[in-house]
């Protein structure tokens, strides 16, 4: 079986972001991006279900600009066998990306693909559920348990949800989307960078996958969040339902 | 959604990860290629995470973390035989990426480090350099591994900058040899299983009298007395040797008999290559200190870095750096090409360990008075700068190698 796993290139979690002066987006120059945290998250499990004999091959796939290639680099070292690379000059929205990454899947025939649950950047939370609906596969999001059961050929997941954890069991091939507690990725040891040096990374473009990109969203603006202001200690009850009520206007 | 995942150490289970700042490498696309530039990235997070959360405790207690093994984990993570052959588990690497390696742990903890870089270099690469197949064989995979400790000695209570009027003597006798006399300051002495021992088989000869040795722990008439109590590098274990008779057989020499001031000499070169990159890492983790700090820290209703002494503090903190860095792994790329020049060597560590300990000392200027509490980590890293001024040959020997070099060329 081959697993396919969506590494996205992300500005690094521990970054102090800002806000470029013509609000058109985030200010990425020289910043230092990383792998998507919950990406690197996909790709160790996806690693340990290669390991424990489930697969055969882990494909790492990153959408981007040239430095997706610095990206796929490190999910290469981290144990991934080969890397897609599918050039795009800019930023694409979720939608865009599931049609991509459904593109691939029809090349590729995987039996599962692994995506972070989502970006810490967009905050999407949706490229791996719109990708299950345009396969036509089955979707468990939030993972923090993963088991196969290669007779069945299916998954048992244990999803994060806000009433507590449920567990589905879906059919492969499937789309699975990982959440904090599922694993702790490993480190790429130096040894394991030497031999990624020689790991090929393919280099694919949108119209080799037939993708119409053509998107129904436009980013309008981004600013920042407004400045947290101190707060007021109110006399009584009464008081602060007013506030409530009338100021801040929650109730 | 950032702040959030930062905050990732405090929902984590039983989860290492340490909330990692954002660690401003600057590192120079000069310096490093695309390899060794994810090297230095991996390295880095693996300090931060496994290494640098017991770096206080490790100097509050002076000795190493009992509840998880650090040289397993450097040995599993590659560290320890990076210029050591494949076949013994090394990486057979060069020098740069070593001094990379010795940058990184020693940013997390310079305890830790200096240990390392006896282990690694000190031991470890001389077995590389003089050991012949057998004794590389027999010592080499422990080491590497990191279930073995190594060390090295030659300084000995009256012979540090004058080490070749070393005393311990070593008198043949039948299959082997026997050592009496004491050495000092000995870095893992305590701990290691593998130690490399300078004595005197003539010690009417001179320099041209010392032979190296092999010793193992346990080797009758070898003990360890008191753990020297130091200034800092606390935890980095340090001990007089005492030998007592003690026999070691002939296929311990290292390198040939009465040749041991080769090994010694050629040794130091690289030691000082190789532990120039301590004070580099101790220099980075003042600057990661110092400048978020600058930036919260408000005084007179600005944020500290708004005034131009503190900008002037951090500037030079900053160049001296990065010149010490451009410095290091220049004459790392020489030496992993042949060409090791003793004076660069010398040089490197003269420049990097003052400049550090000059660095510390404006760390804990920029902290004001939250710099004199020792619950701020700029007072150990000034306390473990400064032994890079004296270990592996102090400043004053540096300068004689490097002038007198000069004199002669």
């Amino acid at each position: 079986m081959k697993i396919l796993v969506a590494v996205k290139r992300v500005v690094d979690y521990a970054v102090k972001i800002r806000v470029k002066p013509d609000k058109t987006g985030v200010d990425t120059q020289n910043v230092k991006m990383s792998m998507n945290p919950f990406c690197e998250i996909a790709l160790e499990e996806a690693l340990r279900i290669k390991e424990a004999g489930f697969a055969k091959e882990v494909v790492a796939v990153s959408i981007g600009p040239s430095q997706c290639v610095d990206t796929l680099r490190t999910g290469l070292a981290m144990g991934a066998d080969r890397g897609i690379h599918v050039e795009a000059s800019y930023s694409f929205l979720p939608l865009t990306i599931a049609k991509i990454l459904k593109s691939l899947a029809d090349v590729e025939n995987p039996g599962l693909i692994f995506l972070g649950k989502q970006a810490i950047d967009d905050d999407c939370n949706q490229t791996g559920q719109m990708v299950a609906a345009l396969l036509g596969w089955p979707q468990a999001t939030f993972a923090s348990k993963v088991v196969l059961d290669k007779d069945k050929q299916s998954a048992t997941v244990d999803r994060e949800v806000d009433e507590g954890l449920e567990t589905l069991s879906v059919d492969l091939p499937a789309v699975i989307t990982t959440d904090l507690r599922l694993n702790q990725p490993r480190y790429a040891t130096l040894p394991n960078i030497m031999k990624a040096k020689s790991k090929p990374i393919k280099k694919m473009t949108l119209e080799d996958l037939k993708v119409d990109i053509k998107s129904d969203i436009e980013i309008v603006e981004v600013t920042e969040p407004p400045k947290r202001k101190s707060g007021v200690i109110v006399s009584s009850v009464d008081e602060l339902i007013y506030k409530l009520k009338n100021e801040a206007h929650v109730v | 959604m950032q702040r959030l995942f930062a905050a990732r150490s405090v929902l984590g289970n039983a989860v290492k990860t340490r909330r990692r700042q954002h660690l401003s490498s600057l590192s120079s696309s000069l310096l490093f290629d695309e390899t060794q530039l994810q090297f230095k990235e991996s390295v880095s997070k693996f300090a931060q995470d496994v290494i640098a959360p017991h770096a206080e405790r490790i100097d509050k207690t002076n000795s190493f973390p009992k509840d998880v093994n650090l040289w397993k984990l450097m040995g599993e993570f590659n560290l320890h035989g990076i210029t050591a052959p494949e076949e013994y588990g090394g990486l057979g690497l060069g020098y740069l990426y070593h001094c990379i390696a010795m940058e990184e742990i020693s940013r997390a903890s310079g305890s830790v480090a200096l240990s390392y870089g006896a282990h690694s270099n000190l031991c470890i690469n001389q077995l590389v350099r003089n050991g012949n197949t057998s004794q590389k064989h027999k010592y080499l995979p422990k080491l590497i591994s990191g279930e073995h400790v190594g060390a090295l000695a030659m300084s000995e209570p009256n012979a540090g900058s004058d080490v070749v009027s070393m005393k311990c003597k070593a008198d043949k006798v039948d299959g082997g040899f026997l050592i009496n006399g004491n050495k000092m300051w000995c870095t893992n002495g305590p701990s290691a299983q593998t130690l490399i021992v300078y004595a005197k088989t003539d010690t009417k000869a001179g320099s041209k009298g010392i032979t190296a040795f092999v010793i193992e722990k346990g080797m009758a008439g070898f003990s360890t007395a008191q753990k020297l109590d130091k200034l800092g590098m606390r935890g980095s274990d340090t001990c007089e040797l005492v030998f007592e008779n003690c026999f070691v057989p002939e296929e311990n020499i290292l390198g040939k008999e009465g040749k041991g001031v080769y090994v010694l000499m050629s040794g130091l070169d690289l030691e000082r290559l190789v532990l120039a990159a301590g004070p580099l890492g101790i220099m980075q983790a003042c600057l990661d200190i110092v400048l978020p700090y600058i930036r919260q820290r408000e005084q007179f209703g600005r944020p500290l870095g708004e005034f131009q002494f503190i900008q002037g503090k951090v500037a030079d903190m900053y160049t001296a750096l990065q010149s010490s860095r451009s410095y290091v792994y220049s004459v790392a790329r020489e030496c992993d090409n042949g060409k090791v020049d003793p004076k660069d060597c010398a040089g490197t560590i003269l420049c990097a360990a003052e400049r550090a300990t000059q660095v510390a000392l404006q760390a804990i200027q920029c902290l004001g008075g939250n710099g004199y509490i020792n619950e701020y980590a700029t007072g150990r890293l000034l306390r473990d700068a400064k032994l890079y001024e004296i270990g592996a040959g102090t400043s004053e020997i540096r300068r004689m190698v490097i002038g007198r070099e000069l004199f002669k060329e």
